[in-house]
């Protein structure tokens, strides 16, 4: 074997980023919002369009991302992949961009997504085909396979809705502090808890926004990164596993792949758990952030219930986590994967305005596709920890 | 019992073609003794010696969820069949169950074809 997964550690820094349309933008296409997110990204890092020769993406209303993208921005790339596993494929394209910068085969990679969905329909926008032989019982993905999943962690680990609860409340005590955030205000327990149950156990405030937005990410070989921004964040570990597409072949409910995707990310990076300073969830559901903070291992199995009371996860709590408010409050536009790595980017450039956490250097991006299906995990970091 | 009869069809299809003539039918593997659902052409483990065997159409419920919609509401369960496979299905006569709860399951036929649906076995509770 030639090389090592951690042989990439370090080795790629994201130093240009930006979002666009974040919540409802009346009147714009999904591919425009992409754009201003690119071009935004783009003149952060420095550069200018034609300086990008690696370009990464995925969405929910292309069949050839990167072809589109590349058309619509008048694109030359040397390097293009577009990857879809669902919401973590932008975790998985960090890896990819990474592997592509490090072997030399581009010099300037984009990652980048945009969605319309609520302004278009207000409804989920997927490209995901119905399974075969889950059809005939009607399935209503995603909320059904989510709903599934917390109804055994509930009957496993005693999990109750007022657990759930608590992850809605603290994303939104997040959101509060975050002027972009889409679903700000005051949001009591009885109102999550008396909320319109959709799938049992989730109810409407168990679930992710439907909201527009578009994010993009440039990211340049490590030791160019300090010509393009001051304070570039470098990708330290990514891991990624997969075991599954249908939540009927899921083997535990309980526990996802995420195990795998943290353990092989936490490695290459040489980290902790300890030393994360801000954890960003794959928040589409409030079980996600249980079952992610337990597979991650921030706290022992079954015990995600009980690990996120008394606040423990919402400002001023012991452990940071979705910052920006979450999938839950913040913006949800279909894949909200590349939305974990812009808070993590804004955090680590100590740019988080109200909701900034103090010397933060290490972050934690966690993506999840499909129905619990694949999990990407990248860790982040400032220089400091380089 | 043993289907010796050659498949008409891939697995999907032979697996629909049982459920029309009121048989519920699953795969096992002869080298490995494995079972293998939803119907497919190896099994976790790589055995490709698949043959078509009655399920015995007993089961336990693994997990459950409740879709509530406009349309009314019906439950989508997760239930392991015995021979240690899981399939989608669903229990019509009632709102919801115990998870553990013990199934025995039938063919039922509806507008959209025929479809295997669970019923609480007698003394079944969990």
């Amino acid at each position: 074997m030639s090389g090592q997964a951690k042989d990439l550690r370090g080795k790629a820094a994201i130093v240009g980023m930006a979002t666009a349309g974040i919540g409802e933008a009346h009147g714009f296409s999904a591919m425009e919002l992409l754009g201003q997110a690119a071009i935004a990204a783009v003149r952060d890092a420095g550069l200018e369009l034609p300086d990008v020769d690696g370009v990464f993406a995925a969405t929910s209303s292309h069949a050839f991302p990167t072809m589109s993208v590349v058309e619509y921005l008048g694109l030359r790339p040397r390097f293009f992949d577009s990857t879809n596993v669902g919401g973590s494929s932008f975790e998985m394209h960090l890896l990819q961009a990474t592997m592509a910068l490090d072997a030399g085969l581009c010099d300037v990679a984009l990652v980048c997504y945009g969605s319309n969905q609520r302004t278009a329909g207000g409804k989920l926008v997927s490209m995901s085909e119905p399974q075969w032989h889950e059809t005939p019982y009607k399935p209503r993905h995603p909320i059904t396979a989510y709903g599934l999943a917390a109804s055994r962690h509930m009957a496993e680990y005693g999990t109750t809705r007022e657990d759930l609860a608590e992850v809605a409340l603290a994303a939104r005590g997040w959101a509060n502090l975050n002027p972009e955030a889409f679903a700000r205000g005051p949001l009591t327990k009885e109102e999550v808890l008396g909320a319109r149950m959709i799938s049992d156990p989730l109810t409407k405030s168990d679930c992710c926004l439907v909201t527009d937005g578009a994010a993009a990410v440039v990211l340049t070989r490590a030791d160019r990164a300090k010509d393009h921004h001051e304070a570039p964040v470098y990708v330290m570990g990514v891991g990624a596993a997969n075991y599954h597409r249908s939540i009927v072949e899921m083997p535990d409910l309980t526990t996802t792949a995420a195990v795998d995707s943290g353990n092989r990310a936490f490695e290459m990076a040489g980290a902790r758990r300890e030393d994360m300073d801000v954890v960003m969830l794959y928040d589409a559901f409030t079980i996600n952030t249980l079952l992610f903070l337990e597979d991650l291992g921030f706290c022992p199995k079954g015990e995600g219930g009980r690990f996120v009371q008394d606040g423990r996860i919402a400002p001023g709590g012991e452990l940071a986590v979705n910052t920006n408010g979450g999938g839950l409050s913040c913006v949800h536009p279909g894949m909200y994967g590349l939305f974990l790595i812009a808070e993590a980017v804004t955090q680590l450039r100590g740019a988080g305005g109200e909701r900034q956490i103090a010397d933060a250097t290490m972050a934690l991006c966690h993506g999840n596709g499909g129905t619990l299906s694949s999990q990407c995990t990248a860790i982040l970091s400032t220089e400091a920890a380089l | 019992m043993t289907d010796t009869a050659p498949d008409r069809a891939g697995p999907e299809a032979t697996y629909a073609a049982f459920l029309e003539e009121g048989r519920f039918m699953i795969q096992k593997a002869k080298s490995t003794g494995e079972y293998v659902f939803y119907p497919r052409v190896v099994t976790p483990s790589g055995a490709t010696d698949l043959e078509w065997v009655e399920a015995k159409g007993t089961g336990t419920l693994y997990a459950i969820t409740v879709n509530r919609s406009r349309q009314g509401a019906w439950n989508v369960a997760l239930v392991d069949l015995d021979e240690g496979v899981r399939m989608m299905s669903t229990l019509p006569g009632v709102e919801t169950a115990e998870i553990g709860a013990k199934l025995r399951a039938r063919i039922e036929t509806g507008e959209d074809g025929p479809r295997v649906v669970f019923d609480l076995a007698e003394g079944g509770a969990a």
